[in-house]
């Protein structure tokens, strides 16, 4: 079935993108992208560790992963905007996971310093593809400055609660024309495969892959889960009712007493 | 001079450029992914060879990390 994938032009073979944070080892890491059937995975920007062994870049080009760098761990528009930044000179990538944190405890995105990183970036050149909050007019104002997708979160990065919000995904699905990916809140493959139901063109998860027990197991049933997810939205779903539907019609019944 | 790179203090000689500071902070650790702020600002690949750091400059050198 044709179904392609598509953000700002480029055509992504997955619709299963893979955060690196949060694996025991870069070994972990490898078999679990390797299962995941990504072919694209985010990073993070950290100070350089002289003895650290290994590199995640080395892994995701030996798995055939593109690098979507993220700005975790900015507050401010200002830092987010100076680490997008570095993040292109470093990766010689202009695309760029933008996260502004309002909130140490929910890690919740702030809406205002969001919108105006975003707005600057993308007058910069980069392809924004932006963590927000579940809110369908936020997603409709990030869009409108130009952002390459909208990624709500389904509930709080590393939280596993889920989808908190269907109504919400589902109305941010209805009112966008870019591509908008499910970010943060997957705990298991149920709830990827919700969001890709909900209209989720992709999802993007991290913890419930690297934290699972098994990542490399949970990578795989994810992709499986986000595969027949986008199966069940384009092959529509029956409406739900209160009284049953008969599926085996009661004409030519036998009378038997 | 002092300079501080990735919050420690380091002592280095002048005319000290961004590509030799880079070097030695790199100990064995790969260099593929690196971007180098100065100051707070970029210093792109290309000028690391000829941006020559000033007493009391804060550096930071930053690799690909794992991260969501």
């Amino acid at each position: 079935m044709d179904d392609p994938f598509v953000i700002a032009g480029k055509e992504l073979t997955s619709r299963l993108v893979i955060g690196t944070g949060g694996a025991a080892s870069l070994e972990a890491l490898e078999q679990a992208v390797i299962a995941s059937g990504a072919d694209l995975a985010t990073v993070a920007l950290r100070r350089i560790d002289p003895h650290a062994r290994g590199s995640i870049v080395d892994v995701l080009r030996r798995t055939g992963c593109s690098m979507l760098p993220n700005t975790a761990g900015c507050f401010t528009a200002r830092d987010a905007i100076r680490t997008a930044k570095l993040a292109r000179e470093a990766f010689e990538t202009h695309w760029i996971k933008l996260e502004v944190i309002g909130d140490d405890r929910t890690l919740l995105p702030d809406a205002g310093e969001l919108l105006d990183a975003a707005e600057v970036l993308v007058n910069d050149g980069f392809v924004v593809l932006a963590y927000t909050n579940d809110d369908p007019v936020l997603a409709r104002r990030l869009e409108a400055v130009g952002c390459g997708a909208v990624m709500p979160l389904g509930s709080p990065i590393g939280s596993g609660m889920g989808i908190l919000n269907p109504y919400n995904i589902r109305m941010i699905v209805e009112g966008a024309s870019v591509p908008v990916i499910l970010d943060a809140g997957v705990g298991t493959a149920s709830d990827a495969a919700l969001a890709m139901e909900l209209g989720c063109d992709a999802v993007l998860l991290a913890s419930s892959v690297t934290r699972a027990r098994a990542p490399a197991v949970m990578a795989e049933a994810m992709r499986h889960a986000v595969e027949a997810g986008r199966l069940a939205r384009r092959a529509g779903r029956i409406p739900r009712r209160l009284y049953a539907e008969p599926s085996t019609t009661f004409e030519g019944l036998p009378e038997l007493d | 001079m002092k300079i501080v790179v990735n919050g420690a203090e380091r002592e280095t000689g002048d005319a000290t450029t961004i590509a030799e500071i880079v070097e030695t902070e790199r100990g064995r650790s790969v260099m593929s992914g690196v971007a180098v702020a100065l100051n707070g600002e970029v210093v792109t690949r290309k000028a690391w060879g000829q941006t020559r750091v000033a007493n009391g400059d804060r550096i930071e050198i930053l690799v690909a990390t794992q991260g969501g």
